[in-house]
């Protein structure tokens, strides 16, 4: 049975894991305002704004606070989750980033221009480990 | 027989070259160690979505969004193709471009058109020389991979696949399955496959209350779910980049030792060859006189 008194929370990232440990109380800063957390709480799942993440932990007075660039909360009876963005998201900032891409794509196919100074340096090492190749097959052969 | 010095320049040549080739030994090895550390910190997010997705399905039958629904035509596919940036990494990227190629040429045989995302720049010039269709790209990611470099291109491909102008999107990587070993996969992405999209525990009574509802949660959730899987493709060809490269960085290094074995010992024997005739000159001339 889990403990009423707290809950398990867990704040992660695509990239890592920002946050696991037991908490009092959680504060998110939701779509349409703050929303605050307790153990038991009805299971729900919203989106969060970017913000502060406070969590109240067991044993300190101080509260932990988690910068998150938004994402989405998961409530379920003992267990908060927080899928965090590694980065602000938003409709319009996904569009630009797609027509980014996009407009980078067709630019590198016309000028494509190289990094000569150090794809020559590695070449030269490629073709020395390859002579060296030729030579240890050749003495194999003997 | 070669000349003392001559022998000697290409030793030391020959050395150098093991100098370069042990040193990215060892440095392709701790990358690769924190390569694997990444898969593992990636992978708690992915599963809780894949859980969060599985319930959501689950209690809505219902609605079925467009990345899970198999499309009965193919005209066009989207191709995710996942290489490196530098070389010297053994066979790694020929043999998941060589994969591709010929999945692609299979396509076209019934014709079926092809759009390329590569990552990594041998992906791309590869792609750009065989004049593959281009859509998006990442290069120059680095050591590190990051979600948001991904996030544009990752959106070209998914916004063409809503818009039904490709039907399918497959996700091309090599996998790193231990520190000596690694394959190239090609995986179907879009449509999820029912199975990626199952929840690990039992279904429970209780449902979520969803803000603002279901249908906007789920499409939230599967777009940072398909995201989420391609950047760990991304991650794991870190891993296999850095295990294959140190793999034969130390097959160069090995080369290179028995070579420069070799060229010792015929520095030796020309040595005690130039030292023996100048013996025997010195001795036949004391002898005529």
């Amino acid at each position: 049975m889990a403990n009423p008194t707290t809950i398990h929370v867990s704040v992660v990232s695509a990239e890592e894991e920002i946050f696991d440990g037991d908490a009092e109380f959680v504060a998110l800063p939701g779509e349409s305002g703050e929303l605050g957390i307790y153990p038991m709480h009805t299971p729900l799942i919203t989106r969060i704004r970017p913000g502060a993440v406070r969590i109240k932990v067991p044993g300190r007075t101080d509260e932990e606070f988690v910068f998150v660039a938004g994402g989405l909360l998961e409530v379920q009876p003992d267990e908060v989750t927080v899928l965090a963005e590694t980065a602000i998201r938003g409709h319009d900032l996904d569009e630009a980033s797609a027509n980014e891409a996009r407009k980078q794509a067709e630019e590198a196919l016309r000028n494509r221009g190289s990094k000569i100074d150090y794809a020559k340096a590695q070449s030269e090492l490629a073709i020395a480990i390859a002579q060296l190749q030729a030579i240890s097959r050749q003495q194999k052969r003997r | 027989m070669a000349g003392g010095k001559e022998i000697r320049d290409k030793i030391k040549s020959v050395e150098n070259t093991r100098k370069i080739t042990k040193a990215m030994e060892m440095v392709a090895t701790s990358k690769m160690r924190k390569a694997q550390e990444r898969m593992r910190t990636a992978r708690p997010y992915s599963t809780k979505i894949r859980n969060i997705t599985g319930h959501l399905a689950e209690a809505n039958p219902e609605y079925v969004h467009p990345f899970l629904a198999r499309r009965s035509e193919i005209r066009k596919v989207g191709f995710i193709v996942v290489t490196t940036d530098k070389g010297l990494c053994g066979a790694m990227n020929t043999n998941i471009l060589r994969a591709v190629t010929h999945s692609m040429r299979d396509l076209e045989a019934d014709g079926i058109q092809s759009d390329v995302v590569p990552i990594g720049s041998r992906g791309l010039s590869f792609m750009n020389r065989i004049g593959a269709r281009v859509v998006a790209q990442v290069v120059q990611l680095g050591d590190t991979p990051h979600l948001e470099r991904l996030t544009g291109p990752i959106k070209v491909l998914l916004d063409a696949y809503q818009n039904a102008d490709i039907d399918a999107i497959y996700l091309c990587y090599t996998r790193f399955i231990n520190s000596m070993a690694q394959e190239p996969v090609i995986e179907r992405l879009v449509p999820l496959a029912p199975e990626k999209v199952k929840a690990d525990k039992g279904t429970h009574s209780w449902d979520y209350l969803y803000e603002p509802d279901a249908q906007a949660v789920i499409d939230e959730l599967l777009v940072r779910y398909v995201e989420a899987l391609i950047y760990h493709a991304v991650a794991e060809n870190f891993a296999s980049e850095h295990s294959a490269r140190r793999m034969a960085m130390k097959a160069a290094s090995d080369n290179a030792g028995s070579v420069i074995d070799d060229l010792k010992l015929v520095y030796n024997k020309s040595r005690q060859a130039a030292i023996t005739k100048e013996l025997s000159e010195i001795v036949s001339g004391a002898a005529a006189v």
